[in-house]
């Protein structure tokens, strides 16, 4: 059976490339034939985080428009066997992706024995957004604890409850499931960033991963390595543990605390 | 916290704005959503002819739609304001 998961937010620069980037790895690091596919056409980026993007011949709307075979278009990613990537196309015609079209290509890569598709939406609720959830089996919908972040993705989740095959064949729900990117938590006990329990509580679903605001996904995204791959970063630990939980398995949520300032810095405050 | 911090002003504990804000705004939009199209509309056109005879706030017209064994019941909800004695 393959797994459709389409990583959504509503809003821009939340992190869905980066954390498509980084649980299609993930995945594909516990030994599942993975494809991540970006759906954003017109503003590729899937590639260059994944750093695959000179080796980019053929993209998702060559397939769709029968320019390439799958095959030719899926570009095998150089650290891990069973993970594949389909890139954007460029072109500037958002309507070259079709509902037949898409489905075709997911009906392709089932055939072809793939356990996990994750789909990278582009921000926004136009065509591409609801393609990229049209198939999905379950959804991470990606979040920031910022209020604009989080009323789009109520939004986003009210369209995956009506919007999709799912939905509208009355397979049962799309499995939700949200994940809190750039959570700053010596600013949540500032009182300056909401916590993951008030962002839990507005949105009514449980957290399937907090990944803390960290420097190293900047540094990995510079150098086209996914972050989950930084052995010593906590934003890739914290990818790590959401795989897990992702695959049924529990794991204890950490770097939720600010770590603990010294004896000077406590008296004198700063 | 410091023993010095006395002589920073505190900061507001704005995270609990935001998240008491976001309650209220999420709430009223998962009431309108999967409803007919023209129910804000609806609503604007009523509070307009309401506030022709009283002057209500804006807040105070709600509609909802509710869907019970197969029939659906539009519900319209006026708060009247409190009249001076």
């Amino acid at each position: 059976m393959t797994e459709t998961i389409v990583v959504t937010s509503g809003k821009g620069g939340v992190g869905k490339t980066t954390t498509s980037a980084s649980i299609a790895t993930g995945l594909a690091q516990r030994g599942h034939k993975v494809a991540v596919i970006d759906f954003d056409v017109g503003l590729r980026n899937l590639d260059l985080i994944m750093g695959c993007e000179r080796r980019v011949v053929y993209d998702f709307v060559n397939v769709i428009q029968g320019e390439a075979a799958l095959r030719q278009a899926l570009i095998k990613d150089k650290r891990h066997e069973t993970l594949f990537v389909l890139a954007a196309s460029q072109t500037r015609d958002k309507d070259s992706l079709t509902q037949e079209g898409v489905g075709n290509v997911l009906e392709a890569l089932a055939q072809d024995g793939f356990d996990y598709v994750i789909c990278d939406s582009p921000a926004g609720i136009e065509k591409g957004a609801h393609l990229a959830m049209y198939y999905a089996d379950r959804a991470l919908v990606v979040v920031n604890p910022e209020v604009s972040s989080v009323r789009d993705s109520d939004r986003i989740l009210g369209l995956l409850a009506s919007k999709t095959r799912r939905a509208e064949r009355g397979d049962g729900a799309v499995q939700q499931h949200l994940l809190l990117t750039r959570y700053n938590p010596a600013r949540v006990e500032a009182g300056e960033m909401m916590s993951v329990k008030d962002v839990e509580e507005v949105l009514g679903i449980p957290v399937l991963g907090v990944i803390p605001e960290h420097e190293s996904v900047l540094a990995a995204s510079n150098q086209g390595v996914p972050v989950i791959l930084e052995e010593s970063s906590h934003a890739g630990h914290a990818y790590t543990d959401a795989v897990a939980r992702l695959l049924g398995e529990e794991r204890p949520m950490r770097f939720l605390d600010a770590p603990k300032k010294g004896f000077l810095k406590r008296v004198f405050g700063g | 916290m410091g023993i010095l911090d006395f002589l920073k002003t505190r900061p507001k504990n704005t995270a609990n704005i935001a998240r008491e804000r976001l309650r209220i705004i999420v709430a009223q939009e998962r009431s309108q959503r999967g409803g007919p199209d023209y129910l804000p509309l609806l609503r604007s056109e009523l509070l307009a002819v309401i506030k022709k005879y009283v002057n209500v706030d804006p807040e105070a017209v709600l509609i909802n739609v509710e869907r019970d064994s197969g029939q659906e019941v539009l519900e319209l909800s006026v708060t009247l304001p409190e009249v001076k004695a």
